[in-house]
């Protein structure tokens, strides 16, 4: 990656495609006719949005805005508790986030920074917990919520995700590698406990990573859809995308305004995305590598 | 600097206080890494040991504890002769197949293109790509739900179109096609949301991948006369190896939980003649329509038992310490 200085980064033999600029060209033309077969969907999301149904589902589709996005707003207000359902979304996303922060942190210090008694074995214990297929405890997980009475709760989803073997690693990794033991030891010195080292110099330290790791978590906790699914029984209650789903399901379709509920859900993420790609795409892959 | 490798050790200095100052820093660690296990095992493990209870007896779930029977191995071969789940074990393999590959044969040319050709514009090419990763399934499988419409659809019309270019036009179908609305058509449909979904992050590893193999191997090579296809083949493709055989494990072990996409694209009803029912759809089914959940139960299992064949197939073809040596970049 790191060029030298010296020779000049277009024509390093490294680059292959540089000596042969045909080959770098169809290259080019591929990625940019991939990109935009990747983009089309959201472009269409946000015509569609903007068209009645009858429209939509016209010859030939619309490929250019139209004028009943307001029509389609007040056809889905008046559908679903859209609002509210967003609100419970963003809640449970939030929540999830919070919670997943501290406990992951405060897992990933103790597994960077101490040495105690069985600590190889539990942190093999923890990324086997990767490994199992999460949708092999469907039913007894329904059932236990069931019998907990957290049906229709948004906890039956938080509290179980509150802390995840993935977040741990992830933090135990930047906080093994980015900050110096010394910085521990030295507060201990000065009698600071283990919770106020924890708090004062670990936690205004891992800024990057809980970043990382707040976004990972908190995306798939808006587009979270089978727990919800399982969980939430009410129109009130729903999620946005169960909402949205139910709006399908419903014979005479009103397209118009489903679409305008779709854009809106993903409207926040593509914001969120729009800032913070970077991280967190990297925070993706660093957890794919690990299971 | 001075710092004696002894640091890894326990506690060296300060015995001041004694008292509960080393109780707490003994005992800390402990404290800080119990949320995690304790969630794990009321959360994780208890299920799937009460999904082994279950999946030996007969129990309605609106019916008290009580009332589970015992019935042995019933629910498995009940599970075993049921034709809907080999059908549905068939169309999640298929969907698996029909989605896995092309993602990875479409995402390890991209991936090569990015690293190749552009450096600078690379990052911002990626987030393109990776954008359909991070949106909710139901987000997506709406949208395609209408791109997908027989008579009005935008992937319709833009075959029609293309049917029409003179020469060219050859290739592609005189009809419309019925995407969703016709047997033939069910999986491939789905198969393409799929992957339209996940090549940006399949890209995203392999050109991790990519970027840990360093430079200068390429330049001995050219340096050594090695023509770009032999670079490719003896240089990029075993180093990649490893990549290959993380990202084939992950869609694997994804393909065979499918749920969303084709519960979403088919209604939640499987489609015409069932072609799109998962199996995790079926046991979903099975336990929130039939109420049965002990045959639910036992059906989990013998999908994990699938799964865990096939990942022990994937190791021995793309072989094993790909886990540790894929750390990849970044």
């Amino acid at each position: 990656m790191t060029s030298t200085p010296l020779a000049a980064p277009r024509t390093t033999p490294r680059s292959i495609s540089g000596k042969r600029p045909l080959s770098r060209a169809a290259s080019i033309l591929l990625l940019v006719f991939g990109g935009l077969l990747t983009l089309a969907p959201f472009y269409f999301m946000f015509v569609f949005a903007t068209h009645p149904r009858q429209e939509i589902f016209s010859l030939p589709p619309p490929v250019w805005f139209g004028h009943d996005l307001t029509n389609n707003y007040e056809s889905l207000l008046s559908r679903m508790p859209f609002w509210r359902n967003l609100w419970n979304s963003l809640y449970l996303a939030v929540l999830t986030t919070a919670t997943t922060l501290f406990f992951c942190t405060l897992g990933g210090y103790a597994f960077a920074m101490y040495e105690f008694k069985g600590k190889g074995w539990l942190f093999g214990l923890l990324l086997a917990t990767l490994l199992i297929p999460s949708t092999l405890n469907i039913v007894p997980y329904a059932l236990i919520m069931q019998a907990l009475g957290w049906i229709d709760t948004p906890r039956a989803l938080w509290i179980p995700g509150m802390a995840n073997a993935f977040g741990i690693f992830l933090m135990r990794q930047y906080i093994g590698s980015a900050i110096p033991r010394e910085l521990v030891e030295a507060a201990r010195i000065d009698g600071a406990t283990e919770f106020t080292t924890f708090r004062k110099v670990i936690v205004p330290l891992t800024g990057p990573a809980m970043a990382t790791l707040g976004l990972v978590t908190f995306v798939q906790s808006w587009n979270g859809f089978l727990g919800p699914l399982i969980i939430f029984r009410s129109a009130e209650t729903y999620t946005a995308p169960l909402a949205l789903r139910t709006l399908q399901g419903i014979a005479n379709t009103d397209w118009g305004a489903l679409m305008c509920g779709v854009a809106l859900t993903v409207v926040p993420l593509l914001v969120i995305f729009a800032f913070a790609s970077r991280r967190l795409i990297d925070g993706l892959t660093s957890g794919a590598l690990k299971g | 600097m001075t710092a004696p490798p002894a640091n890894l050790t326990p506690t060296p200095p300060i015995p001041k206080v004694g008292g509960w100052d080393n109780f707490q820093r003994k005992y800390a660690p402990y404290i800080f890494i119990s949320p995690f296990f304790l969630l794990f095992f009321v959360f994780g493990l208890f299920p799937i040991i009460f999904n082994a209870y279950l999946s030996v007896h007969e129990w309605q779930p609106g019916s008290g504890l009580g009332d589970m029977k015992f019935v042995g191995l019933r629910n498995f071969t009940d599970n075993l002769t049921d034709p809907t789940f080999w059908l549905s074990l068939k169309n999640t393999a298929i969907l698996a197949v029909e989605s896995g590959l092309p993602q990875h044969l479409i995402a390890i040319p991209l991936a090569f293109a990015i690293n190749m050709g552009l450096k600078r514009a690379q990052s911002f090419i990626t987030a393109i790509y990776f954008l359909p990763y991070i949106t909710s399934v139901v987000a997506i499988s709406v949208i395609f739900f209408t791109l997908f419409s027989w008579q009005y659809g935008v992937l319709n019309a833009a075959l029609g179109s293309l049917h029409n270019i003179p020469v060219l036009g050859a290739l592609f179908p005189a009809d419309k096609i019925n995407w969703l609305g016709e047997r033939a058509f069910v999986q491939p449909s789905i198969a393409m949301v799929i992957v339209w979904r996940y090549v940006g992050w399949n890209m995203l590893l392999y050109l991790s991948g990519l970027q840990a193999i360093p430079g200068d191997l390429y330049e001995a090579a050219a340096v050594d006369g090695a023509t770009r296809t032999e670079q490719f083949r003896f240089i990029t493709l075993p180093l990649l190896r490893p990549t290959i055989f993380l990202a084939v494990t992950l869609s694997l072990i994804g393909g065979f939980q499918l749920f969303e996409e084709p519960y979403i694209l088919t209604n939640g009803g499987g489609g015409v003649g069932q072609a799109g029912l998962t199996t995790i759809m079926y046991m979903f089914r099975t336990y929130n329509a039939y109420s049965d959940a002990g045959l639910a139960a036992a059906m989990a299992w013998l999908l994990f038992i699938v799964i865990g064949l096939l990942t022990l197939v994937n190791n021995r073809i793309f072989g094993r310490s790909g886990m540790s040596d894929s750390k990849a970049a970044k």
